[in-house]
């Protein structure tokens, strides 16, 4: 039992460093006025150089805040609209637009450099939000399956009813995968929600043909999709980015010469994400909040997006890495929805598909 | 120590003792309240169409239902496979049963889409035991289909949960005298009888208290059901989930949230009244382990020990196995090699040391918190009486509350000066310490319900000051037990649980965060490199473990 005196010692050897790691926490915090505070999703990237580069030019300090997906940071961003989390937020998209917009949670801000985004990027005229990126959805197939069993590719949403597609297609959920909904508004567009047939008649075809529908991207790319380098999945056929190939190819060492996955872009097959950033209304940094903006626009930020965030940047005059210009195909007709349109019909949108598909 | 250490002792214990309540308050209540008012109230005016929906389809009667269902079976499956493990652990004395207790925790570091994968790769239509069986036999198609059933949620919760069970079952259990055991068998139960008459009755509070936890954890089990069961099945939790983060719509979510808290609330309020002081004989645990004397001791060991290593740690190698052979012909390093490396020089990049020592430092603030918080608590708890049950149900809310709740909670709570803590690093291990703190007190209470008031009275008679009481007397008895708990705090913090994910935070980020942003982006080797962090982090909840069982009582060393 005398030994037992050295729990305490212990104890103390977990409670003293612990005490101290709290304090550093609490006395780091101190804020000064030239930090420039970025609320962003878990998947916001950017070279280490380019913000260098940023901080050096206006001599502000960038604090990153992240708060999980993209989803979370908009709802977050509206909870706390009274007392904002920063000064910029990045990474509101088209699906998520209308509801940031009714919250009027932006500062309108045209940038000098608007004039080098192409118009169609350009949602809000009000400028409340900038554009900054996009990325195509589009179903990812295997090359060796299809290859294999000489089988075409789909070149319609409808040919993936018929029974040469049986038990190949995995879809996300759309109620909790961004580019789930992206699909799912994909086929709403396609097939309308009146008439003899319907999206709903669609997604039954889709279910009868024996789809598996994931949770989320990185179940379905990973574990099901038998396209991703090793993967242990069986279906040739996913929904994904048309930016999947080339990120096949760049992440794969030694990289090879044909990608190992292609992306199909047949018009009616694609859905356009934008992917955007506005000034947090209550920010007290304006001024710096409106040059990171520009930055986020400048040729060094958006040149730097394609390889850290595998999207395309909205200057079209940005050059592309040569992975996206060698394994990338960009879509004739991409489809985008209203966002306003969006906000107003997803519960009901998903709340149907939920009773069509699931139950 | 003379009169003035007393009073000090006395005073200072006043003061502690506010301190989980406190904590709880600030912490828990008062977020969860405020974003309940904002979701429920928004212009101020109360109301309540949220529940009036949760009535209108019967698809919510339903999905509570699967959720009482599951949990239910969950547990009743769990408890029912960690018994006879418990009864080796505590009965029987051999080599590493020490490091098999500790590594049966590991399950519970992992997130589940790493568990997911970890089970695709071992039992999946492509993973090794499929591709065995049908190499071997010559078979068609792979024999395991459990793809998208109820099966792999049940087996994948009790893989979760199994281990929760077994230690606290058997730290309990190492600490009842054997001679009532050796008493019934003298008299003449054997097998069922003795398990029915004697084991079962002298274990229930280890047993409710290890249930209490497990159906919890089922109950608002999330990632399990999402992943593994497919979009058919839906829990309360995946709903509340769906409702706040998906749909943003708060008030269903507000009121779905408070049906889940409430049940809880009923079932911890109806556990606690049916808990009595148990006061039986307990001994120090060096008596009770003895080493295997017959073969069938022996053969009893061996097959509760692969058992265990088929349940558990098959599908851990089979990760392992993945990421050192994913994308090669043979076994290769190399996806633990680009870890290190940062060729795109991304602001993203996590190097793999500073996710280590992030996840370090924040589980060992949460377990220090939550062990100091959970002991004051179970003291707290220890006198039976209406207000120390109405406490110990609150305690264990924040593991019933979702972390989306608690997320959005904090976000409208904690924004003004004192409390501005919104985007302080400080906030993960306090949410840590919520959901951990349930863990610890679970642990802890049934063993110091299980000291004899004599006991105590005897110590206090001899002299003995309330300090060196517990010290001494209380301290040695629940330190096992206390051991559990931290390891579990650990655990949890470094397994980051839920909530954090929903914290604004500025960039520390942990193993498991690294480990979701390289499955966030396509290409082989980011899989590749998210399975070998995956695997770093089983190392090195291993290595704390091990560390951990050395803070143990010295004189007990080898026994748990």
């Amino acid at each position: 039992m005398s030994k037992a005196i050295h729990i305490p010692i212990s104890i103390s050897r977990i409670i003293v460093p612990t005490i101290c790691l709290l304090l550093t926490a609490v006395l780091v915090r101190a804020q000064d006025q030239t930090t420039l505070m970025l609320v962003t999703h878990d998947s916001f990237n950017a070279s280490e150089t380019v913000l260098a580069q940023f901080q050096e030019e206006t001599g502000i300090t960038l604090e990153i805040i992240r708060l999980g997906d993209a989803g979370t940071v908009v709802n977050q961003s509206i909870l706390s609209r009274e007392n904002p989390l920063g000064d910029v937020l990045f990474g509101v998209d088209n699906t998520f637009l209308g509801r940031a917009l009714d919250a009027d949670l932006f500062i309108s801000y045209e940038s000098p450099l608007i004039d080098t985004v192409a118009d169609e990027f350009k949602l809000d005229p009000e400028f409340r939000v900038t554009p900054i990126n996009y990325g195509d959805i589009a179903l990812n197939y295997d090359r060796s399956y299809f290859e294999e069993n000489d089988l075409e590719l789909p070149s319609s949403l409808q040919d993936l009813t018929l029974p040469a597609y049986r038990s190949l297609l995995v879809v996300q959920n759309p109620a909790t995968s961004s580019p789930g909904l992206a699909f799912l508004l994909l086929t709403i567009m396609q097939f309308g929600t009146d008439g003899d047939y319907t999206y709903l008649d669609y997604w039954q075809d889709l279910v009868a043909n024996d789809i598996y529908i994931s949770d989320d991207w990185t179940d379905a790319y990973y574990n099901q999709f038998s396209g991703s380098a090793g993967s242990l999945g069986t279906r040739p056929l996913v929904v994904s980015y048309a930016s999947s190939p080339p990120a096949e190819v760049y992440f794969a060492d030694p990289q090879p010469e044909v990608a190992p996955t292609g992306s199909i872009v047949a018009d009616g097959m694609v859905f356009r994400q934008i992917e955007f950033a506005g000034i947090l209304q209550g920010t007290d940094n304006i001024e710096g909040a409106k040059q990171f903006i520009d930055f986020l626009l400048s040729m060094p930020f958006q040149e730097d997006m394609p390889l850290q965030m595998f999207v395309f940047p909205v200057n079209p005059e940005a050059a592309l890495p040569e992975v996206f210009t060698q394994y990338a195909l960009l879509p004739q007709a991409p489809m985008m929805m209203d966002s306003g349109e969006i906000d107003e019909n997803r519960e009901a949108w998903l709340q149907e598909w939920v009773e069509t598909v699931i139950r | 120590m003379g009169r003035n250490g007393h009073s000090l002792i006395a005073v200072a214990w006043r003061v502690l003792r506010l301190a989980p309540i406190a904590f709880l308050a600030v912490f828990f209540v008062y977020p969860v309240l405020t974003i309940f008012g904002i979701s429920l109230a928004p212009e101020g005016q109360l109301d309540l169409s949220g529940f009036a929906r949760l009535v209108t389809s019967d698809y919510y009667v339903n999905t509570l239902l699967f959720t009482i269902w599951q949990a239910a079976i969950s547990t009743i499956l769990t408890l029912g496979l960690a018994l006879p493990s418990a009864y080796v652990f505590s009965r029987f004395q051999f080599r590493g049963k020490a490091l098999f207790l500790s590594l049966a925790t590991l399950p519970f570091v992992l997130p589940t889409i790493v568990v997911a994968a970890a089970f695709s790769a071992l039992i999946g239509p492509r993973g090794y035991v499929n591709a065995f069986l049908v190499t071997t036999f010559g078979l068609d198609a792979p024999p395991i289909q459990l793809e998208r059933t109820l099966l792999l949620i049940l087996i994948v919760h009790v893989f979760y949960n199994y281990a929760v069970a077994l230690r606290i079952i058997t730290t309990y259990w190492m600490n009842q005298n054997p001679r009532i055991e050796q008493a019934a068998r003298v008299l003449g139960a054997h097998g069922w009888r003795l398990w029915w008459y004697v084991h079962l009755p002298l274990l229930r509070p280890a047993i409710t208290a290890a249930g209490v936890l497990v159906f919890i954890f089922c109950f608002t089990s999330f990632g399990v059901v999402l992943l593994l069961g497919g979009p058919r099945y839906a829990t309360l939790e995946v709903e509340i989930f769906r409702q706040a983060r998906d749909l943003f719509n708060l008030p269903v979510a507000a009121a779905l949230s408070i049906v889940q808290i409430g049940l809880m609330f009923a079932m911890m309020w109806v556990y606690t009244r049916l808990q009595r002081r148990i006061s039986s004989e307990i001994v120090a645990a060096e008596a009770s382990a003895q080493r295997p004397k017959t073969q069938r001791d022996r053969i009893t060991i061996t097959v509760t020990l692969a058992f265990m290593a088929v349940m558990l740690f098959t599908p851990l190698v089979a990760l392992a196995l993945v990421s050192v052979t994913l994308g090669f012909d043979g076994i290769s390093f190399q996806h633990y090699q680009q870890l290190g490396s940062n060729p795109r020089g991304s602001v993203l990049f996590v190097p793999p040391l500073s996710a280590v020592g992030n996840s370090v430092a924040f589980a060992a603030s949460s377990t220090a918190l939550s062990i100091i918080l959970g002991v004051v608590s179970s003291y707290l708890l220890l006198r039976n009486n209406r207000w120390s049950r109405l406490l110990d149900a609150a305690f264990m809310l924040p593991l019933a509350t979702s972390a989306v709740t608690l997320g959005f909670g904090f976000i409208v709570a904690l924004d003004q000066p004192p409390l501005n803590l919104r985007q302080s690093a400080l906030l993960i291990p306090v949410a840590h310490t919520l959901v951990a703190m349930p863990f610890v007190i679970r642990s802890i209470l049934p063993a110091l319900r299980a000291i004899p008031e004599n006991l105590r009275e005897a110590a206090s008679v001899l002299g003995a000051s309330p300090w060196r009481r517990w010290r001494w007397v209380e301290l040695p008895l629940i330190s096992r037990a206390l051991l559990v708990g931290a390891t579990y705090a650990f655990v949890i913090s470094l397994g980051e649980f839920g909530a954090s994910l929903f914290i604004a935070r500025p960039d520390t980020p942990t193993l498991p965060i690294a480990i979701f942003r390289l499955l966030g982006q396509p290409g082989g080797s980011s899989y590749g490199q998210a399975l070998a962090l995956s695997t770093i982090l089983l190392l090195v909840s291993a290595v704390a473990f091990i560390l951990i069982e050395r803070l143990r009582t010295p004189g007990a060393r080898g026994e748990f």
